[in-house]
């Protein structure tokens, strides 16, 4: 069963009027929406989502990185709702997708979006690990693939990469490396990029 | 009853102690065959006792995402037979349905039901190789292994017949199915389905009464319900804990409401209940293909020619795909939510306090495939 | 089939009792003992295949590595496929290589120079004999394939993915046996086509009129 995310935003918006949450739809066929949380409000909503009696989100299935090199294209997928006047952002951002459902209720997903700054430097989104156990390896993972720092996550270390990777492969401007073993493959461009990682002496 | 069940580690256990010299640190794997795969774990033991356990992942990663998200739709479809190499027609199930639903694709009538056949002969497989597995686990390494993938391999040979691949099916398409059944297929399936009654019988028989597997699992690795719907446990693991949670009947996909079958539930959610659940739920899943096999209906396979979320009830838990799209023949974002990566969130409270021996038991028990984990 | 949902839930299985020690144990031993005698005559207890002495049929669906198909006696001539390259664009390890022939004006002479499958990368997921519009390329069933070199032995050039067509119907006599008709159909329909078209001409010809001739094919 689908969640009521519009009646459900408005609750939120009752209960926790200083966070920061605001609706948003999505424009195709399965027509998903979901609630953009500002990143500092994140562990508050969920944790009020978690232990409201009649709203029990208590499983958190999901949590997926998106790279957003190009605001307009994420505001293309969640597109702000009507009279939500925000302020569209000037540069990329990395976005943390959280899919939430309530075993007792049985319904679900409730889709909860937070989203950083920048994607450089200022990357920092709350841990809801103190919320939900099940986002542990999920936010490791994204710090890992897309280099999201999870604030107050109790082991944040890389867990599919080795410790020793510095870039993050997920991110959409990432290079890929070049230096493995050639082997004769029908394509040529194997063999450049070889040629060029090793140099002919 | 706990407060707050995203807290159940104590703190105490995860930061490192004084007397760590004592302490001997154990790195359980990669290439170990309780491991089930190149997977690694680092215990830290006192004497035999667990203290602290942490699993080390990636020997397997490929970043199946981000090749997906480099190609068409149709050429991630392949790769995904290739997460949980085990049941690789539950992961096409998966991501065809997501595709459908995020392109609004309906799917015939047919094309469901030969999915929902093929989904339960992969619970088949799942489950009787787990019971396979997890006695080698235990040191029965042989007999019961065999037992199980004789069977295995009788299911196999029917994919063979109808995909091409005993294992690597790539046979769901967007919209349906990619070839229809071949002559007398149904026949060989519904053989197979009284003749797995038995096999069942057969195996409970050998395993249930055995007084080394209930000392071995009986009342080893349960955790409270609340922790492991906290800890984002699924699938048989989570039901051996009584919760009724098994998205065919929570948020029935597919066909899966018109069918008349139970969930079967555990009681404490130790090594036991999670192997006598998935032996009830092999003869659920039985129900439901006797159900399918008699009502087949007659028509096309195959529909003629954004953001999505979706899950199935995968053999294993929860398996959902995540797609993006930004309308380009490629997926924006292809993100899998692979159930055996999450459900090792919790190994480490499941094995504190208990032996070494237990840790190979319950890592058994959870039913991994490292294909998915690392991706 | 019962449309109403029964209850989900079950009762779990009463553990087995600690009656007899030791009583689980003989059971379970009777049943692998019960295997073992009977793998001696039964078959579905024996399932080991003893190859390469024997060997398990394989099934029209059987598919493993990718061939191409050509009509007649010559591989060079018959061939099938056309160098449109879908296939080398979809598949997904990106195993295959084709260049295409052209003339010395640059222009496709639509045939393959080059066509190469590295089967050391080759997934065996059939896509491109999926997309293929020119029933050109298909899957293999052949599985003996080791051998000692690995680098070229495992990359297969156009004289060794080259079959006859013949050599398809005996492989997959369903699905070759309609693109037979189905090839031998609009082979047909094009010969019928380029005869109206000549017997047009020759009777514009005989008309000797001065109007042009009707880009469009008749009907």
């Amino acid at each position: 069963m689908s969640v009521a995310t519009v009646t459900l935003h408005e609750r939120l918006r009752a209960a926790l009027p200083n966070a920061g949450i605001s609706l948003r739809t999505n424009p195709g066929p399965s027509g998903q929406h979901s609630l953009l949380v500002d990143a500092a409000d994140l562990p508050d909503v969920c944790r009020f989502l978690r232990d409201t009696p009649d709203l029990t989100f208590d499983f958190l299935s999901n949590v997926s990185g998106v790279d957003w090199p190009d605001p307009a294209k994420a505001d293309a997928v969640a597109a702000p709702a009507a009279g939500e006047g925000s302020a569209p952002p000037t540069g990329g951002f990395l976005e943390v997708i959280y899919h939430l459902y309530s075993t007792r209720r049985r319904i679900g997903p409730l889709v909860l979006r937070a989203r950083t700054i920048d994607r450089a430097t200022r990357v920092q989104i709350p841990s809801v690990v103190a919320v939900f156990r099940s986002a542990e390896f999920q936010e490791r993972e994204i710090f890992d693939l897309y280099g999201v720092e999870f604030t107050g996550h109790p082991d944040l270390r890389r867990i599919l990469m080795w410790d020793e990777f510095v870039d993050h492969p997920m991110r959409k401007d990432y290079v890929a490396p070049d230096d493995y073993e050639y082997e004769p493959t029908p394509h040529a461009a194997v063999l450049e990029k070889a040629q060029r990682h090793y140099v002919q002496p | 009853m706990i407060s707050d069940p995203a807290t159940s580690l104590t703190s105490a256990v995860l930061a490192p102690g004084a007397d760590d010299d004592q302490l001997l640190h154990v790195s359980l794997g990669p290439q170990h065959p309780s491991t089930h795969g190149v997977f690694r774990m680092n215990v830290v033991l006192d004497g035999e006792t667990v203290v602290r356990l942490k699993p080390v992942f990636g020997y397997l990663h490929r970043n199946h995402e981000k090749i997906a998200e480099g190609t068409s739709y149709l050429a991630s479809m392949p790769y995904t037979d290739r997460l949980d190499y085990i049941c690789p027609l539950s992961n096409n199930w998966a991501y065809a349905q997501a595709v459908e639903k995020l392109a609004g694709i309906e799917v015939p009538e047919r094309a469901e039901f030969i999915r929902v056949i093929l989904g339960e002969l992969t619970r088949l497989i799942n489950h009787s190789a787990f019971a396979g597995f997890i006695l080698g686990d235990m040191g029965a390494w042989g007999s019961a292994l065999m037992y199980a993938f004789r069977e295995r391999e009788k299911i196999l040979d029917i994919f063979e017949e109808l995909t091409g691949a005993r294992m690597m099916a790539n046979f769901m398409r967007f919209g349906g199915c990619r070839n229809d059944l071949p002559e007398g297929w149904s026949a060989k399936v519904s053989r197979l389905v009284d003749d797995y009654g038995p096999f069942l019988d057969e195996m409970e028989k050998f395993l249930v009464g055995n007084e080394i597997l209930l000392s071995r699992t009986l009342n080893v690795g349960s955790l409270p319900r609340e922790v492991l719907i906290n800890g984002g446990i699924t699938g048989p693991m989570l039901r051996a804990a009584g919760v009724p949670y098994d998205i065919r009947k929570v948020d029935p996909y597919g066909i899966y409401e018109r069918f008349d079958f139970r969930i079967p539930l555990g009681a404490t959610g130790d090594c036991y209940d999670r192997i006598m659940i998935r032996f009830l739920e092999m003869r659920e899943s039985l129900k439901i293909l006797r159900q399918a096999l008699d009502h087949l209906p007659d028509g096309p396979i195959i529909h003629p020619k954004a953001k999505i979320r979706n899950f199935i009830e995968g053999p294993k838990g929860e398996l959902g795909f995540h797609l993006i799209s930004d309308g380009t023949t490629r997926p924006y974002r292809y993100r899998i939510r692979p159930p055996s990566f999450i459900n090792l969130t919790l190994i480490e409270d499941m094995c504190l306090g208990l032996d070494l021996a237990d840790v190979v038991i319950i890592l058994g028990s959870i039913d991994i495939v490292l294909g998915e984990v690392d991706r | 089939m019962n449309t109403q949902s029964s209850s989900t839930t079950k009762p779990p299985p009463p553990p087995a009792k600690w009656s007899v020690p030791g009583i689980g144990l003989l059971k379970g031993m009777v049943v692998t003992a019960k295997n073992m005698i009977q793998s001696y005559y039964r078959k579905e207890r024996m399932t080991t295949v003893q190859y390469p002495e024997e060997r398990v049929p394989i099934s029209p669906n059987f598919r493993n590595f990718p061939f191409l198909c050509y009509d007649g006696e010559d591989p060079k001539a018959g061939l099938r496929c056309t160098a449109c390259t879908i296939c080398e664009t979809e598949c997904p390890p990106q195993c295959i290589y084709i260049v295409i022939e052209r003339d010395e004006n640059g222009k496709s002479l639509k045939r393959p120079k080059v066509f190469d499958i590295d089967v050391s990368v080759c997934m065996n997921c059939g896509i491109c004999a999926e997309v293929c519009p020119f029933d050109s390329i298909y899957m293999d069933g052949e599985y003996e394939l080791s051998t000692q070199d690995r680098f070229n032995g495992l990359l297969f050039h156009l004289d060794r993915l080259s079959k006859p067509a013949d050599y398809h119907l005996k492989l997959r006599p369903v699905e070759a046996g309609e693109v037979a008709v189905r090839r031998k159909a609009e082979v047909d329909k094009k010969r019928a086509v380029q005869a109206a078209k000549e017997a047009k001409a020759q009777t514009d010809k005989d008309k000797a009129t001065p109007e042009p001739i009707t880009k469009g094919e008749p009907a």
